[in-house]
């Protein structure tokens, strides 16, 4: 009977009612598409970050906190050993989808047709791995608009840039890049890096390139540009070696596009180590799915435990802080938008349950004198929140239900932060199941908070007094 | 049904139904108080239509009240079937409320989203009785009050004396020790008062429960066993028939 009286009642001010419910409704759909939005910013996010440095990045012990200055001595030696061992784990290998060495490094790197040099960060990798880690897309979040890096393993000597690289170096005729201006004829260089470079006798950096390019064994074509990229060895020599470019390859962050160099890891190396043993920094593991991290991230620390190895395991996370100062961001922005939300339903229940308490006080007070006790006045309007709170919010994720179906058949794009390439907008609700029912839950709790205060006002109504009301 | 309600009652016939001792009840006003019930003892014998009749301003509803235990004497004892109700709590006298006192309002009272016979069905939810019970005792009662084919009609499709006789069947239902009607055929047309009053003397009758009345009615009065006449507070005259 009581939820009987409830839901009828609900239903006697209709426009009250339901206005209380749209605005419920809408909150709840706000909160659910947004969170949706959020749900799939992160996880386009994550999957940004797990193609470009997999899940799970090998280290010597230290290099994470210390090493990326110099990269050359952190170098793990025997690697391939190492990889292998990974690769043939029985607990590992169906967990793996990628498992690649990388090698990273600094230096110059200069064009000698334009006479143009700056420093520049390096990557050495397997081109297929590369191209397979890009790829990954555990979530569906339509990346395949990233092309492949479009080297081969079988030739080293070709490589690939940033697009502000190109520029800097006066690449973008050769590479036919469009929106990509050349370089102002005369122009003094303000470049420390550049200055230095152009300190040195003009003679000399030209022989060590010329030495070192049999080492490359590459057949270059020829109209591919080159430029020369110079780095201190392990051991402190200058090396310098001759990279053909590919292409240039928007990196999403300006910063690192101006400075961005990608080559064959066996070029890397050669620059790196020179004649001496060929290490990697790191070997990125990629897995199928990220759940698994845990469980792989334990077994390689067991397995390094076992063979006495002196290295360590990072995660995307940590590797790529962006990801996690934008995963904060946008959670706090959901927390927020979250907070704002409940207020407004608060207030709007609350008024409504005032509204209708003071229109049915005669019936409480008519209730209480046939014989209902107080904490069945409070448990009579709760139930009316909750009911309000109920269809509301059952009404709010069906629109967003609704909303989300809309958005992802719009085919609109955007370009997420970090990004190269615009991805499509996407909602996830299908799958944000705990997203949807706690949302639910908590529209409905705070209907029923927000019942509370009239609740207790109905049940402490004097009989009399309540009778006597107009 | 009610001749289980009549061998109940059979047995305490001597004893009052309800008693008051020296009650009284002052309200504050602002700064001003009003004392509405000044020292009143009165006792109130089962089965009668017993009225409490008086100027409007009298306080012969605050008694009303005070009978009813939806309001709290400020000194004085009032029993009611035996029970000193100052001894019990709120929750105590809201579940002896449920089993022991029907009331009948001025304006009916009933619960507007619930239809006659869920209005009727009320009372007994509270007092936990099973649903064929339920079942059984509100179609009975519906049709004693001559609305069975009314049972599915909500209160704002019945006409006034409908509804009052819906709020009879209401009162009478759980078979209560006492019933209070205030002022019942104020706002019923004389004709429809009339055969409001005739269902309630019948309905009294037949269930032999003590009606309890607070009016001014003249045709009301006339169909009294016991009247208490009311002026300023305090009981100024009585009359018992035999």
């Amino acid at each position: 009977m009581i939820f009987k009286i409830a839901f009828r009642s609900i239903f006697r001010n209709t426009r009250r009612s339901l206005t209380t419910m749209l605005t419920i409704a809408i909150g709840t759909a706000a909160t659910l598409v947004f969170g949706a939005y959020t749900v799939y910013v992160v996880y386009g996010l994550q999957t940004s970050a797990v193609d470009r440095v997999g899940h799970l990045t090998v280290y010597r012990r230290g290099y994470f906190d210390f090493g990326s200055g110099n990269p050359a001595i952190w170098g793990i030696p025997r690697y391939n050993a190492v990889l292998k061992m990974i690769t043939t784990d029985p607990v590992l290998r169906p967990l793996i989808a990628v498992a690649t060495p990388v090698q990273y490094m600094a230096g110059i790197a200069s064009n000698s047709d334009s006479g143009e040099s700056r420093t520049f960060i390096g990557t050495g990798f397997i081109p297929s791995d590369r191209d397979r880690m890009k790829h990954w897309d555990e979530y569906d979040v339509g990346r395949a608009g990233d092309a492949d890096t479009g080297l081969r393993d079988s030739d080293v000597s070709q490589g690939i840039v940033g697009v502000g690289m190109a520029r800097v170096l006066g690449l973008c005729e050769s590479l036919h890049l469009g929106n990509c201006p050349k370089l102002p004829t005369g122009a003094p260089s303000e470049n420390a890096a550049a200055a230095d470079v152009a300190s040195l006798p003009k003679q000399d950096f030209s022989d060590l390139v010329a030495r070192d390019q049999p080492a490359s064994g590459a057949q270059h074509g020829p109209l591919l540009p080159r430029i020369d990229l110079l780095a201190a060895t392990a051991g402190g020599a200058p090396n310098v070696v001759d990279l053909e470019i590919f292409k240039a390859d928007p990196q999403g962050v300006r910063e690192l596009d101006d400075i961005y160099v990608g080559m064959h890891i066996a070029l890397a190396q050669e620059l790196v180590y020179g004649r001496g043993e060929h290490r990697a920094t790191g070997i990125i593991i990629q897995l199928h799915r990220t759940e698994d991290m845990p469980a792989a991230r334990a077994r390689l620390a067991k397995l390094f435990r076992a063979h006495g190895l002196d290295l360590e395991t990072r995660d995307f996370a940590e590797i790529t802080p962006f990801y996690t100062q934008a995963l904060n961001l946008f959670r706090s922005i959901f927390s927020f938008i979250s907070i704002i939300i409940g207020i407004v339903v608060i207030f709007t229940v609350s008024n409504a349950m005032g509204m209708s308490v003071i229109e049915r006080t005669d019936e409480i007070g008519t209730t209480r004198a046939l014989g209902v006790r107080r904490a069945g006045i409070r448990r009579q309007f709760l139930i009316e929140g909750v009911l309000l709170g109920a269809m509301g919010a059952t009404g709010g994720v069906l629109i967003a239900f609704l909303v989300s179906w809309l958005v992802n058949r719009s085919g609109l794009t955007w370009l997420p932060p970090g990004q190269a390439q615009p991805v499509p907008l996407r909602l996830y609700m299908i799958g944000a199941w705990d997203l949807i029912g706690w949302t639910w839950a908590l529209l409905i709790g705070l209907a029923a908070l927000a019942a509370l205060l009239p609740a207790n006002r109905a049940a402490r109504l004097q009989i009399v007094d309540a009778l006597r009301h107009v | 049904m009610l001749e289980a309600s009549k061998s109940r009652q059979d047995g305490a016939l001597d004893e009052p139904v309800v008693k008051l001792d020296r009650v009284t009840k002052t309200y504050r006003i602002g700064a001003v108080e009003v004392r509405a019930v000044r020292g009143v003892s009165l006792a109130i014998a089962p089965q009668r239509f017993t009225m409490l009749i008086g100027p409007s301003g009298s306080g012969k509803t605050t008694l009303l009240n005070l009978i009813g235990c939806i309001d709290a004497p400020t000194s004085g004892m009032v029993r009611i079937a035996g029970q000193d109700v100052a001894k019990l709590s709120d929750t105590a006298l809201s579940d002896f409320r449920a089993r022991h006192v029907g009331f009948i309002f001025q304006s009916f009272s009933l619960i507007p989203v619930l239809t006659a016979y869920e209005n009727v069905e009320y009372p007994l939810l509270l007092t936990g009785v099973s649903a064929p019970k339920r079942r059984e005792a509100t179609l009975e009662m519906l049709e004693a009050v001559g609305l069975k084919d009314q049972r599915r009609q909500r209160p704002n499709e019945l006409s006034g004396g409908q509804k009052q006789r819906v709020a009879i069947a209401r009162a009478l239902v759980k078979r209560p020790d006492i019933v209070l009607a205030d002022e019942p055929t104020a706002n019923l047309d004389s004709e429809t008062g009339a055969s409001v009053i005739a269902l309630m003397r019948r309905m009294q009758a037949e269930s032999r429960t003590t009606f309890i009345f607070a009016s001014h009615d003249s045709q009301l009065i006339s169909h009294a066993d016991d009247t208490f006449t009311i002026r300023d507070g305090g009981i100024v005259g009585q009359e018992h028939a035999a």
